[in-house]
Formats: C-alpha cells, sequence, structure tokens
C-alpha cells in the first residue's frame, strides 16, 4: 500500500455538481480540508444541463407580485402529493430567495425585470403587461408548472449552466481540491460510522481511499437504470445512492417516486424544460388540437408534470398521437413565442432543437413526449441531511431524500433544492466535521481499498460464455420503461420484479470481452452495473408494495390516493448477506397543511382515518426507530403550524 | 437531416486513433471499423455501437449528449467539434475521428481538458473579484436586463476545448489563455459585480499570453459549437486595453 492510495481530509463530498460543490463551499468556508470527488471536470456535471430555473418567491414581476415563501411550501406540498416532509419544504421555501441571490452575488446573469410594457403568452392569450419600474433591474420570474404565481428565477434555458460555473468558479478561488474522473465505489463504515469512501481513479483504474470525518454524497439521480429512456446524462448511474444502500444499514427512501418529463425531444430523450410550456407554449395532438384545456381547464399545459404526463399518455394511447417509426408522440407548439423571444429567453431549447432534430421552433412544431427525468427518492436523511442509521454520513441534492418533493416534484424545485439543501447540509457536515477527530484505524480503510481491488480483479478473472454487460443493461432499460413507467400495475411490476433479479443473478456470470489495462470502459460499467440492477429492484418493488397513485407513481390498479394507509414515506435497506431488500414504512413527516385537492388531477382520494393531531403524535418518534438521527435543531422546530391558512 | 430514412442504408467507416497510456503493448496507430448508418444517427450513437458491438476497450467521454456539457470535443475529419451533435447524415461514408490536441491524452479519443481549464482560471482568476461580503437578507443589486443578456452571452462557454485546439498559438504556447480564456476574461471584464480596475485588468489581459498573443486566424471563431461571437470578443478586448493605455 503506497502514500498515494490513502488520502485523508475534513470533509469529503462525493459529486461535482451544484449540490455537493455548493457543499464543498460552505465546509470550505468554515476552514475545513475538502476534497471533491467528480466522475467528471465538475462544470461537465449534469446540473449543466438543468435549463429552466430556479424557484424562489421573491415576487418582483407582476404576474409573481404578492408572491411569499408560505405560497411556495403550499405549492411545494401540492405538488408532492403529500407525500413531502412538510417542515423540509418550509424550510426550502425559505431559504430559496437567499441561495438564488448568494447566486447573484457569486456572478449568475439571471434575466433581469424590464420596466415598462412586456409582452408574455399567458394561458393561450398574449398579453401587454407593464413591468413596475421600481422593480426594473430585479431578478426576473417565470411561469413554471403547479405554482400559484410566476416564481422561477432564470438564465435564458440555461439557468444550471450558469449556476454551475459561478459555483465552480468560487470552488477554484477558494482553492478546494477537486479530484475528477474518479469514481467512489465503496464507502469506508463500521455499520455505524461512515469514515469516507473508497475511490477508482477512471484515468488509470486505480483504486484509492479518502478518510475523512465527514462524507457528503452529491452524485445526482438515477435514471440511466431506465436506459435510453431518460432525459439524464450517461453519468447518471446513481452509484452514490447505490453505495449507502451497500451500507445494509442506510435507508434509501421513495425510490418508487421516479418523475417523468412531459417534454423531452422525439425519439432523443433530449429535455425541453418545462420553461417552454411556462413561457406559453402548447401541447398538441395530431390534430394539432391543444388536449390539455380539455383535460386540465384550470392550469392547462401547466399543470405538474405528473399530470401532464399522465393526460399525454392518454391522449396516445387514444390514438391521437402523431405515428412515426420511431414510435409515437405529441406536438409542442412554440412558433407563436416568435423568433425574438426563441433566440433569447429560450435559447437553448432552440439549439436542441436545431442540433438534434434538424428543427427551428419559430416555424416548426417540435415532436416531444414523457421521459423519465429525475429521482425523487434517494438517500433518506433528517433535515440536516444527516443519513439515516449512518453518523459522518451525508446527502444533498438529487441523490438524497430530504424530502421536499414527495412524490412528485415541482419544475425549478431541484435546481433550487440543489443550493439551498448544499449550504444547509454542508453547514451541518462541517459543523459534525468539527465536533469529531480523525480516530479511524487505517487498516479498514486498506481494507476496503483491498476489497474493491479484488471486486474489480474478479471481474477480468472470469472467462468463458457469459451475457455481455451491455446487453444486461439494455435489457434492464427495457424493463423498466415498460413496466415501471408512467402507468403501473400489480401484474406489471411483479413481472419487472422476476426479471429485474434474474437480470441481477446474471450480473454475476457475465463476461468481459475486454481486459486492457487502464480504466478499461467496459469494467467500469461493469463495476458499475450490479448497483444499477440493484436500484432498479428496489425500485421496482417499491412500486409493487404501495397499492395506491400518488404523485408521479399512478397504479391503474388502485388509482386513488389513499391516504387511509399510504400516507407515509417507503424505506428501503439491503442487508448485505439478504438475497432480497426489506422494507418498512415511516410516517411523510408533519402535517400542517392537511391532505386534500391539489388544484389539479383527480379530486377523490380515500381519506385520513386519524386526525392530522394523532397522526403527528409520534412522527418523530416513529422515524426515530427507522434511524433518524438527531438533527441539530430539534425535529419540527420550522414547522410555521397553521400560517398557511392565512394565505389560502 | 434523415436522409437515411427509406433508402438502404449507408456502411460507414470510421477511421479512430488509438493509443492507451496505460497499456505498455498499445502503440499510436488508426483502427477501422464499419457500421451501417441508422436515421438520427449521431457519432454519440455510433461510438457507443462501435464500443458496444466491435471494440469493448474504446475511450471517449461523453456526459450530457445533448451537446451542453462539453465532454465530446473531437477532431472530427480534422475540425474539433462536439461529436454528440454531429450526426452522420452530414458527414461522407469515411469519418476520420482524432482527440482533441493540445489537452493531454487519457486514450483514444479521450482527453483531459479539465486540468487544462482548471489552471486557466486559476491563472486569469476567473471568479467575480468583489470586497462586499454577500448580505443574506439584502435584495439582490439591480443589473439592467440587455446587461445581464451580454454577460450572459459569454457566459455560455462550455470549455470543450473545441476553440483551444483549432488555435495555432495555443497548439504552440502552453501558457497561452487560448479563445476560452480570453471570452472567460471579458466576461468578467463587463460585469460590473467583478470590482478588478482597468490597470488589474492591464496586467492579465495584455500581454503575449493574452490578446495579444492572438494572431488573428480566428478558427476558434468558425469552431466554437456554441457560436459564441469570439471575434467580437477579442476586438472589444483589444479595445479595452488601448483605451486603457492611452488613459
Amino acid at each position: 500500500m503506497t502514500h498515494s492510495r490513502l488520502r485523508s481530509t475534513d470533509v469529503l463530498v462525493i459529486g461535482g455538481g451544484l449540490a455537493g460543490e455548493r457543499c464543498a463551499i460552505e465546509a470550505a468556508a468554515a476552514g475545513h480540508d475538502v476534497v471533491i470527488l467528480s466522475l467528471v471536470p465538475p462544470r461537465r456535471s449534469h446540473s449543466c444541463a438543468a435549463q429552466g430555473g430556479m424557484q424562489a418567491a421573491l415576487g418582483n414581476c407582476i404576474m409573481g407580485e404578492g408572491d411569499n415563501t408560505t405560497l411556495h411550501f403550499i405549492d411545494t406540498v401540492r405538488g408532492s402529493d403529500w407525500g413531502a416532509d412538510q417542515e423540509v419544504a418550509q424550510i426550502f421555501a425559505e431559504e430559496a430567495p437567499r441561495a438564488v441571490r448568494e447566486l447573484a452575488h457569486y456572478g449568475v446573469p439571471w434575466t433581469r425585470v424590464r420596466g415598462g410594457k412586456n409582452r408574455y403568452f399567458i394561458k393561450g392569450a398574449q398579453l401587454e403587461i407593464d413591468e413596475r419600474e421600481e422593480t426594473d433591474g430585479l431578478m426576473m420570474h417565470r411561469d413554471f408548472g403547479g405554482t400559484a404565481k410566476w416564481r422561477t428565477c432564470y438564465a435564458a434555458a440555461g439557468s444550471g449552466h450558469a449556476a454551475l460555473y459561478a459555483l465552480d468558479s468560487e470552488v477554484i478561488k477558494l482553492g478546494i481540491t477537486v479530484t475528477d474522473r474518479a469514481e467512489a465505489v465503496a464507502l469506508i463504515h463500521d455499520g455505524n460510522r461512515c469514515w469516507g469512501a473508497v475511490a477508482r481513479c477512471l484515468r488509470t483504474g486505480r483504486h484509492f481511499a479518502v478518510v475523512a470525518k465527514a462524507t457528503v454524497i452529491a452524485t445526482g439521480g438515477y435514471g440511466r437504470i431506465y436506459g435510453q429512456y431518460t432525459t439524464n446524462a450517461t453519468i447518471n448511474d446513481g452509484t452514490g445512492a447505490a453505495i449507502a444502500l451497500n451500507t445494509g444499514v442506510v435507508p434509501l427512501g421513495n425510490m418508487e417516486a421516479v418523475q417523468f418529463h412531459p417534454t423531452a425531444l422525439a425519439p432523443s430523450g433530449i429535455l425541453i424544460s418545462e420553461g417552454a410550456r411556462g413561457d406559453g407554449g402548447y401541447l398538441l395532438d395530431k390534430n394539432l388540437r391543444r388536449f390539455m384545456i380539455d383535460a386540465e381547464p384550470g392550469k392547462q399545459e401547466l399543470a405538474s408534470r405528473d399530470v401532464v404526463s399522465r393526460h399525454m399518455m392518454r391522449t396516445m394511447r387514444d390514438g391521437h398521437g402523431v405515428e412515426t417509426p420511431f414510435g409515437t408522440h405529441l406536438w409542442l407548439d412554440l412558433r407563436h413565442l416568435g423568433g425574438h423571444h426563441l433566440e433569447t429567453k429560450l435559447r437553448e431549447i432552440t439549439e436542441i432543437c436545431r442540433d438534434f432534430a434538424g428543427l427551428d421552433p419559430a416555424r416548426d412544431l417540435i415532436p416531444v413526449e414523457p421521459t423519465q427525468h429525475y429521482s425523487m427518492g434517494g438517500i433518506r436523511v433528517n433535515k440536516d441531511g444527516h443519513a439515516y442509521g449512518m453518523s459522518g454520513l451525508f446527502a444533498a441534492g438529487e441523490v438524497a431524500c430530504w424530502d421536499m418533493h414527495g412524490f412528485n416534484r415541482l419544475g425549478g424545485n431541484s435546481q433550487a433544492e440543489t443550493v439551498v439543501a448544499g449550504r444547509i447540509v454542508g453547514e451541518a457536515a462541517a459543523d459534525f466535521a468539527s465536533g469529531t477527530s480523525l480516530n479511524v484505524n487505517t487498516g479498514v480503510a486498506i481494507a476496503a481499498v483491498r476489497s474493491a481491488e479484488r471486486h474489480a480483479a474478479s471481474w477480468l478473472a472470469r472467462s468463458g460464455s457469459g451475457p455481455d454487460v451491455y446487453s444486461i443493461r439494455d435489457a434492464m432499460g427495457e424493463t423498466m420503461i415498460d413496466k415501471v413507467g408512467i402507468f403501473r400495475s400489480g401484474d406489471q411490476l411483479q413481472e419487472a420484479v422476476d426479471r429485474l433479479l434474474s437480470l441481477l443473478a446474471d450480473c454475476d456470470r457475465a463476461v468481459l470481452r475486454s481486459k486492457v489495462p487502464g480504466m478499461n470502459p467496459e469494467l467500469s460499467f461493469a463495476l458499475r452495473l450490479k448497483n444499477m440492477l440493484r436500484l432498479a429492484v428496489v425500485t421496482a418493488m417499491g412500486a409493487l408494495a404501495r397499492t395506491e397513485s400518488r404523485g408521479a407513481h399512478y397504479r391503474t390498479d388502485y388509482p386513488l390516493r389513499n391516504d387511509t394507509n399510504w400516507l407515509n414515506r417507503t424505506l428501503v435497506r439491503w442487508p448485505e448477506s439478504a438475497s432480497e431488500p426489506e422494507f418498512t414504512y415511516e410516517p411523510v413527516g408533519p402535517i400542517d397543511v392537511p391532505p386534500g385537492f391539489r388544484g389539479y388531477g383527480r379530486d377523490d382520494q380515500l381519506e385520513m382515518e386519524v386526525s392530522v393531531d394523532q397522526y403527528n403524535k409520534d412522527v418523530f418518534v416513529r422515524q426515530a426507530t427507522e434511524g433518524r438521527l438527531e438533527s441539530r435543531e430539534p425535529a419540527g422546530s420550522r414547522v410555521r403550524w397553521g400560517e398557511w391558512q392565512e394565505h389560502v | 437531416m434523415n436522409k437515411a430514412r427509406g433508402k438502404t442504408p449507408r456502411r460507414l467507416t470510421f477511421q479512430v486513433f488509438r493509443y492507451n497510456p496505460q497499456d505498455p503493448e498499445s502503440n499510436p496507430r488508426m483502427q477501422s471499423f464499419e457500421l451501417d448508418e441508422a436515421p438520427y444517427m449521431t457519432l454519440y450513437i455510433a461510438l457507443n455501437q462501435i464500443r458496444e458491438t466491435l471494440d469493448p476497450s474504446l475511450q471517449f467521454d461523453f456526459a450530457c449528449r445533448s451537446a451542453v456539457c462539453g465532454s465530446c470535443g473531437m477532431m472530427v475529419n480534422g475540425r474539433p467539434t462536439l461529436a454528440c451533435r454531429t450526426l452522420t447524415s452530414d458527414l461522407s461514408d469515411e469519418i476520420r475521428l482524432h482527440p482533441l490536441p493540445v489537452f493531454e491524452l487519457i486514450g483514444d479519443l479521450s482527453v483531459d481538458t479539465g486540468k487544462w481549464f482548471r489552471q486557466m482560471v486559476e491563472r486569469t482568476e476567473g471568479w467575480i473579484h468583489t470586497q462586499r461580503d454577500f448580505d443574506p437578507a439584502a435584495p439582490e443589486q439591480r443589473m439592467d436586463d440587455d446587461l445581464a443578456q451580454a454577460i450572459y452571452e459569454s457566459d455560455r462557454c462550455i470549455e470543450c476545448g473545441c476553440c483551444v485546439a483549432s488555435c495555432g498559438v495555443a497548439n504552440l504556447d502552453q501558457d497561452f489563455a487560448g479563445p476560452a480564456g480570453l471570452n472567460r476574461l471579458a466576461r468578467f471584464m463587463m460585469d460590473p459585480r467583478d470590482e478588478r480596475t482597468d490597470s488589474d485588468w492591464f496586467e492579465v489581459v495584455s500581454t503575449e499570453d493574452g490578446v495579444f498573443g492572438c494572431l488573428g486566424l480566428m478558427a476558434c471563431h468558425d469552431v466554437c459549437p456554441k457560436d459564441l461571437p469570439l471575434l467580437e470578443i477579442h476586438a472589444y478586448l483589444r479595445r479595452k486595453m488601448l483605451t486603457t493605455k492611452l488613459a
């Protein structure tokens, strides 16, 4: 064991996207030594592909007038279909304005209010609205689905790019160590306490350990378990969530809560931002009819993503989609927005249409279909981002189940979450690191490195005729999109579980065709594959067990939201020796806004049989028995009980 | 678009640069692969197909596959561009692929742009320099929307390295800030939140490694996948340096 294979730091951040970098900045500002591990140079993280913007209740423009953090909180809870932890949603809404302003301080060129006459498209009508001169130059908002006000702050359609570059500049200014092209493959832990991670260098294929007082996982979503049927980047394979699951101790929350974005470009699956509909775009069927007007008279194209995606699927299923040799799609119509708007505020969308479909959105209709987009579920953490059951392990951003999104996330809330949670979790990790010393037995770290090396070597040692890793991946992706997609049923989900478990077994028989030294791309992928399948299995099994419909989880055999039995959060652990994962359930969190109609979608559900007070009585005790660690402030301290009633 | 539909697919030949520095037995060479063209086929699709069906050891980089992350810059028929958005239907049936020059080779078509750009940002101090502390309770500083748009225009650079690879100076001089570096400097110069003075800028920009190192070939402007107005940005920097000196 040479020295370079064992490094140490105060705070290890796994993941160099918005959440990870914001955590790192907070920990470094507190005086800690920080190391970021990233699969790619941080500026290439998938945060850079976030287009639409960040929700923050500044209320700067006329259509956002009267907005406040309580309205943002209520919208977020309704969007979640009451699956969210309402205290976390409250904290998030309160902190979002500070987060977007801080990004402005770091240099994000947010689009600004232009005082005087502005032309907007709202529900199919072009309106001229006078923006107040006194708000000229403040941050502008655009409309997004499921919100009472225009609230999303944006920089054209490249908000994630601008935010990521601003944060990464700050990371470089602070001199934070970034080890890019490195993949964390296992956590170093003793079953109670996490001491860093083992990583594999994607330049050389060599393994090394980074021991740390506090470890933060911020690796984003796991969309690639849906194969190519995702808007996610190729690097969103969920390894961060998987290494937490592989501890056997840390639970993942609500893995069945998977968001499908209504408008991915067909057939490539590249994202077209919700900003396109927020700015007035229409969804049309093959007869160029705006089917969302009848389906959702109130919000039309701007109902929440789960609701719009289901209406689109029904429209296509009823024969109103456009048939092509590559599948069925619907149309997104932006032509009426005009060339100037498309070249400025929706510039990135115009480029994507041109580059990948040869279309000009000022003249052409855009083929779109719903596609996997976001993972509401992830590593279950308390309000500080501290993982259940594992001291010293934190998670932030999409990889975490913090859980402000419940069963459906609102557009503009995830980008904002990355920086809001990044600051809070970074601060909590820094506090934790301050209060502890690095008294880890380096033998434990070295053993973890050796174990990872043996695992990689075992792949290279296999020979003979087994299945190849890419065919297993393709079978996983097809299974997930066909049977664990937008519409789910018990039969299909059972088939999916059986198929995924058999693919998991195939993994152990799979054979590599390339044994080249170095990073070996086939081996690199093989090392991810079993992790991806384990995530796929817990997603499908969670969906099978949840016999109700809530947010993005829609069961055709149980079409109603069931607050009698299912107002809870799925937790799944996979004990080391077990062949299958174990499921438990905990309360969603303290309920302030009681379950009811979301304002879009269906208005019928099975009601709670206990009172809200009864539900709330033992929430924190029950969560503690599931492994929730004590937060720095007491659980529930940030709930502003009943304040929402003044705003509805 | 989609010229292949309804016809017999073209047979494409890819000539790909191969070298794995981690393998003592590997020598730099060109290797040939053949594929049937498919509708909507991009180099992202083609290269993955080559790796998954023909040679699993082939190294290349993709992440977003939607031309926003900048991972997949490579030389396509001698011209630096983003592979993910390059449609095979726009190319002849023989396609030559090389890694970007200037950057350290990791293997085959994969190069270390991350290292190059980090040192560029460090050298040009590519971040907002301000004495003001962030006040969490205060509303944001105002900015005219036209100015925000102008900053955004430069901020859109995705650091893919295509301009650097195309630059005659950057190919010879590792210390040259390169078109992407100069663009980054211009982006912060026009941002009123950055409090660096004209003489601060003069120190960084007006050197042989800065804007006066540029020979004016401007291939960068032609190859930029994001259509950044690099010509105008160079002119802006030179004008600004001149007026600073005259003042």
